[in-house]
């Protein structure tokens, strides 16, 4: 058995889980405020990461300018495709209001394409050093100031709901909307922040994800992947979310190396979260952290 | 949802003969009639081009009604509809190559075979229902596109299989003007059973199952089997239509089946009406013809001058595809109840026109 190669393949699972983490923050923010499932989360990550790409290569701003920029972008743009298509469907059935996200997320990423292209294109160098050297594994730099930020938005999230005025008018929309609304709180302006922010932080992972691989149409993969993740941790948990991205991204990481290694199935990287996420949907269908749904009559 | 079925305001029935009738009026009944008889007769009047559009809209009207069952009147969600569509393609052209049945009779195997599947992917359905099951079937339609690419036994791999034309009492039906009445009849006969389903016992524990479970289960309907059937007719269905579109092709190939796919069944019968037979069969129609339109339309562009942009020319797959996603959301935002919807509004204001009241 090649513990070396096991025990890197765990490092890059813990890397990319926290990123899963990430955008599963995000789709279960949005899901627990607005009970809207979102399909588009993948091209939320696309277009952050195509527009600071655009606004690198054809405005020539530097890389912490145009990140900023970005994000500003695709804060005023998660507010703005909450207000015009999805105010609308409030209070439509579920199946109406998957079809619009999905319906978003095919108009956006064919856009995508059309705009930039299908070929992957690639930041410019951020770093000096490509790689260090960590206790005897190397770890590439964009790894780490990927796990940097994903550190970051998380503890940035924890302040936001524990600490803030509007993080407590989240979590009390996220608890009773008709309650909140007679107390005061704008459930509109919640509704419209919640997209905000899950599209901002999107971004941000789209941006890291963009940086390391390259920026191309498979990263509205991702908004896909996030699945497993969410619903291992339960639909509407945060912690549920992060636990969850981490606990893929290492598994789809250590079923690639038993593949690679043992079984020669292939494909196993891409399809192993969606056999997990089949059999927690049959074991415990309302996943880790999840709150059950106790239906009375 | 639920209204989607009502009949309007005023139409009471006083029998059970009509509460049963597959038509509502000796109008309609006349005029499907002669519209089939009509069709009959197409490939004598219209050119091969438009033939091909509707065998298209056979073969994807009968996996588009099979969704409808599912989604429209069970309420259930499905987004690996496209995956069961490609099963019931490789299905066919399998049982014809390795076993060397008839194709005529691997068509309704091919069927049972993707019923079989649906059923132990719509399995979580009897204790899951909405979003979660929405996920689940997102991850089989995902599965079962591996699957494709992996099993070169079933599927033939990368390398696609190869599907024999239907062949009947020593007539080869290799031509798209034989072809045709082969999809016809199959849509007819489709889409008459969807009514009569409809129509039973079973149909209106479908509707029960979707308007309220928990009064339906109370009245004696037991949901997980009326779940796990509807998993089960809705891709009998989607088998039928791939196994007629594999032995159309005489090709079939894995990289077809995607969610794509899916989403667009999904956008048939939401733009068609769910919920609705008939608005099952107008949303493929618009479908069908929805890419062939913009195709026409930027072609009239280019021949004038300012028009000629070759970013709309060299984008127009990308622009086939928006336009999928804008008529999605535009259908979801200002008809939610589809085509079928506005049909009978049509209907009514002309029924008593000019007095709208």
């Amino acid at each position: 058995m090649n513990f070396e190669l096991l025990t890197q393949l765990i490092i890059n699972g813990l890397i990319v889980g926290l990123l899963y983490g990430v955008i599963g923050m995000c789709f279960v923010l949005v899901y627990k405020s607005t009970q809207i499932v979102n399909f588009a989360q993948g091209e939320f990550l696309l277009i952050g990461a195509w527009v600071c790409w655009a606004s690198l290569i054809y405005l020539e701003l530097p890389f912490f300018v145009g990140f900023l920029l970005s994000l500003v972008f695709m804060a005023g743009f998660g507010v703005l495709l909450q207000m015009i298509v999805l105010r609308p469907m409030i209070g439509e059935p579920i199946i109406s209001v998957i079809m619009v996200t999905i319906g978003l997320s095919i108009f956006f990423q064919a856009l995508m394409k059309w705009i930039f292209g299908v070929s992957p294109q690639s930041y410019p160098q951020v770093f000096d050093t490509q790689s260090i050297n960590i206790m005897g594994l190397n770890v590439e730099m964009a790894y780490l100031m990927s796990t940097v930020i994903a550190l970051i938005i998380m503890v940035a999230f924890y302040l936001f709901f524990k600490h803030s005025k509007h993080g407590l008018a989240m979590r009390a929309t996220a608890f009773d909307q008709q309650a909140s609304q007679s107390l005061g709180v704008s459930v509109k302006h919640v509704f419209a922040m919640s997209w905000g922010i899950a599209a901002t932080v999107s971004a941000t992972a789209g941006i890291v994800i963009g940086m390391v691989n390259g920026v191309s149409d498979s990263l509205s993969i991702m908004g896909i992947k996030v699945f497993p993740a969410v619903i291992l941790g339960g639909l509407d948990s945060i912690v549920g979310a992060i636990v969850g991205g981490i606990i893929i991204g290492v598994l789809e990481n250590v079923a690639e190396f038993f593949d690679s290694q043992y079984l020669h199935i292939g494909n196993m990287y891409d399809i192993a979260p969606f056999y997990v996420l089949l059999i927690i949907l049959w074991f415990k269908p309302y996943g880790l952290f999840g709150t059950q749904d106790i239906e009375r009559i | 949802m639920s209204s989607l079925t009502m009949r309007p305001c005023g139409d009471f029935r006083t029998s059970y003969k009509q509460d049963n009738t597959i038509f509502e009026t000796k109008t309609i009944r006349w005029v499907t009639i002669f519209t089939i008889i009509a069709l009959c007769f197409a490939p004598l009047v219209v050119d091969g081009y438009f033939i091909t559009l509707l065998i298209q809209i056979s073969y994807l009207g009968i996996a588009a009604l099979g969704l409808n069952i599912l989604v429209g009147y069970t309420g259930q969600i499905s987004l690996g509809h496209g995956a069961f569509f490609g099963f019931g393609a490789f299905a066919s052209a399998w049982l014809n190559t390795s076993f060397h049945i008839p194709v005529f009779l691997c068509i309704p195997l091919a069927g049972f075979l993707t019923m079989g599947v649906g059923m132990m992917f719509g399995a979580p359905a009897a204790r899951i229902k909405g979003l979660y099951l929405a996920i689940a079937t997102l991850a089989s339609q995902f599965i079962i596109e591996d699957f494709f690419a992996r099993a070169d036994w079933f599927s033939g791999g990368s390398s696609g299989s190869m599907a024999e034309p239907v062949s009947l009492f020593g007539f080869t039906f290799d031509t798209d003007q034989s072809f045709y009445y082969i999809a016809l009849f199959s849509l007819v006969f489709m889409f008459i059973w969807g009514c009569n389903l409809m129509r039973s016992r079973d149909g209106r524990a479908f509707v029960a199952v979707r308007d309220h479970y928990l009064s339906a289960e109370i009245m004696g309907v037991k949901l997980n089997k009326y779940r796990l059937l509807s998993f089960g007719i809705s891709s009998f269905y989607a088998g039928i239509g791939g196994a007629l579109y594999a032995h159309y092709l005489g090709y079939v190939s894995a990289e077809g089946f995607t969610i794509m796919m899916s989403i667009q069944f999904l956008a048939m019968i939401i733009i068609g009406g769910l919920g609705s037979i008939k608005g099952t069969l107008m949303g493929v129609i618009f479908m069908v013809f929805l890419p062939e339109v913009l195709e026409s339309g930027v072609g009239l562009m280019k021949m004038t001058d300012w028009g000629n942009i070759p970013m709309v020319v060299d984008g127009l797959a990308y622009i086939k595809e928006m336009a999928i996603g804008l008529v999605i959301i535009g259908f979801l935002i200002f008809e939610p109840e589809g085509l079928a919807h506005r049909w009978a509004q049509i209907k009514n204001y002309w029924k008593f026109y000019p007095f709208a009241y």
